[in-house]
């Protein structure tokens, strides 16, 4: 089969999945949840207010056309107003983006060069104090809570030595550093753990392979070894490991974002979540499957393209 | 001339050795069991049933009366670990559970029957996995309400998609095994060849996932608990170290302290004993 009907093929598997990712957000935010309007009105609203409310808001429509409503959003990007300001959704998440990419993108990019040159580091020294020592340390940082490393690192970087801003954001190339430098370094510390012990893992697989025999046996050293042969191999894995991860940098660190007062859409999310607001919910649920989705299907066709030996079913 | 014989050990038997025979694990499976001791004794409210009680100034410093000082109220922070570590410790055990029930009912029947029932759980998998797990954590739990059930709730209903692509997987691989056609020959039917025959075969990989999902559920709780969307009314290491957001700045640093301390030590035993239950029990991945 070659690679543009794979493609298509694939593509088309969206359609059916989009439509059920529609139907769970549908089920969770129209028929399962409780009226928003209570907590928007608050206790003391009157009978027609809310009935006022709910006609605006397009609740009291039969629930088939609330699905079909869902349906068209995802496929129109068209997910109308957010209920607590009134803005364009689609337009707050444009805003969001920006501020939360000058966090999660230096962040990806420098936790992926320090991830792989420590596990490279490791792998070379498998099986030695150091592996092992590296590999319980991994362990041990991931079983600290996420929202730890937030409090402590804004309370004693920022506030205690002053070294960083402790929250806030500012728009424009140089201005927004200092506030996403500590953000930047706490996500880094967040993703190493996992990320070693990942790579450490698969790059021991590739070390057992025959072709590191019939390297090791031509007489070539453990370095060209390791970095001609090994790395290159792994990076296959390594590679559509990590694309998957892109769709999350786009929706950003809820904690982080909303600890330090940056104006991503981690914190829009939380948010949302605190004011009912249900559209911009529903929204960020509904982009961030399609993004999770088309990344999915980019990740097997780039597994064809850097894979020979993969082939297409 | 007699042959002694030698009973063969089973996969089990094997697991069990191996086990036992690497120090750091029966460490972690005793750290386990002394949470799990102390939750059961906390759960039976034969310890720390009374830990809302005041019993020093507010933010009183540790001292040797009370190890890791007082919380706001002046209640022992010591106690409101201990409670807390019952309330960790269910929401470990039943989204655990939850997780396995889910995950095994449809990764069985989507394995074993294929056709229809697989393409129709597939769908359904995929449509869930898409959703990125926080989005769906947090919508559950916002639908649901505050509380503990929310947790486990919202972290059962989450968490069983990576389950389910392994049971899926190896039901595949399992059901046309020689093993299972003998079943059919003698007459099995699809219940007791799901059960009775691949079932047990499949069990390591349930028993490695529910340890790791143990220690994820212990791990969300806390991000639920700072979104206000978890456990009201008892202490849990969530709320605690959500608590310590105001209590930093004013330099109490004990409560914050003692609940990262309770979930890293329980945390990382679950870890290593999830690492040593897969090299013991799948000897495919051994030396992983």
């Amino acid at each position: 089969m070659d690679i543009v009907s794979y493609v298509t093929r694939r593509l088309f598997y969206v359609i059916p999945v989009l439509l059920g990712v529609c139907f769970l957000v549908f089920l969770i935010f129209n028929v399962v949840s409780p009226d928003p309007t209570i907590s928007m009105l608050g206790k003391h609203a009157t009978k027609s207010q809310i009935l006022e409310l709910r006609e605006s808001l397009g609740l009291n429509k039969p629930l088939w056309l609330q699905y079909m409503d869902t349906v068209k959003s995802a496929f129109t990007f068209d997910f109308g107003r957010s209920w607590s300001t009134k803005q364009e959704i689609m337009e707050m998440i444009k805003q969001g983006a920006i501020p939360s990419l000058t966090v999660t993108f230096p962040a990806f990019i420098l936790s992926f060069f320090i991830s792989v040159s420590i596990s490279l580091f490791v792998a070379f020294y498998r099986g030695s104090f150091l592996d092992k020592g590296t590999v319980f340390i991994c362990v041990a940082l991931m079983s600290i809570s996420s929202l730890v490393y937030i409090l402590v690192g804004q309370w004693f970087f920022a506030f205690k030595l002053g070294l960083f801003e402790i929250s806030g954001y500012e728009e424009g190339f140089p201005y927004f550093i200092p506030y996403v430098l500590l953000p930047i370094i706490i996500w880094i510390i967040l993703g190493v753990g996992p990320d070693v012990r990942f790579y450490r893992t698969i790059m021991l697989d590739e070390m057992y392979q025959d072709y590191v025999r019939t390297a090791r046996s031509k007489g070539l050293s453990e370095t060209v070894i390791m970095f001609k042969h090994v790395l290159k191999n792994t990076m296959v894995s390594i590679i559509t490991y990590v694309v998957l991860r892109i769709p999350f940098l786009i929706l950003g660190s809820l904690l982080i974002e909303s600890f330090f007062g940056i104006p991503g859409l981690g914190g829009m999310i939380l948010k949302a979540v605190n004011s009912s607001d249900f559209p911009v919910i529903k929204a960020m649920a509904v982009l961030s499957a399609i993004a999770t989705i088309v990344f999915n299907v980019l990740t097997d066709v780039l597994y064809v393209v850097v894979d020979p030996r993969v082939k297409l079913k | 001339m007699s042959v002694k014989e030698q009973e063969s050990k089973s996969l089990w038997n094997h697991a069990w050795d191996s086990l036992k025979s690497d120090k750091m694990t029966v460490f972690s499976m005793g750290i386990v069991g002394f949470y799990a001791l102390i939750a059961l004794l906390s759960f039976s409210g034969v310890i720390v049933s009374d830990w809302a009680k005041e019993v020093g100034d507010s933010y009183g410093a540790p001292s040797s009366e009370h190890l890791f000082g007082l919380d706001i109220f002046g209640r022992s922070v010591v106690a409101k670990t201990a409670k807390a570590t019952e309330i960790a410790m269910s929401v470990g055990l039943i989204t655990g559970l939850f997780t396995v029930v889910i995950g095994v009912t449809l990764g069985s029947l989507a394995g074993y029957f294929g056709g229809k029932i697989d393409e129709f759980l597939v769908w359904f998998y995929t449509t869930v996995s898409s959703i990125p797990q926080i989005m769906l954590l947090i919508s559950i739990a916002f639908i649901a309400g505050k509380g503990l059930f929310t947790v486990y709730l919202s972290l059962g209903l989450t968490s069983w998609t990576g389950l389910f692509r392994l049971i899926r997987g190896e039901f595949i691989r399992h059901k046309n095994r020689e093993y299972v056609q003998a079943a059919t020959a003698i007459g099995g039917g699809d219940t007791r060849k799901i059960f009775k025959h691949i079932l047990p075969n499949v069990l390591h990989i349930v028993i490695i996932n529910f340890s790791l999902q143990f220690q994820f559920a212990i791990k969300s709780e806390v991000i639920l608990s700072y979104l206000g969307l978890g456990v009201q009314g008892v202490p849990s290491w969530g709320t605690m170290i959500n608590d310590a957001k105001l209590e930093l700045a004013r330099g109490v640093w004990w409560q914050l302290g003692a609940a990262t301390a309770a979930m890293m030590v329980v945390v990382l035993a679950f870890n290593i004993l999830g690492d040593s239950l897969r090299d013991a029990l799948d000897p495919k991945l051994k030396g992983k």
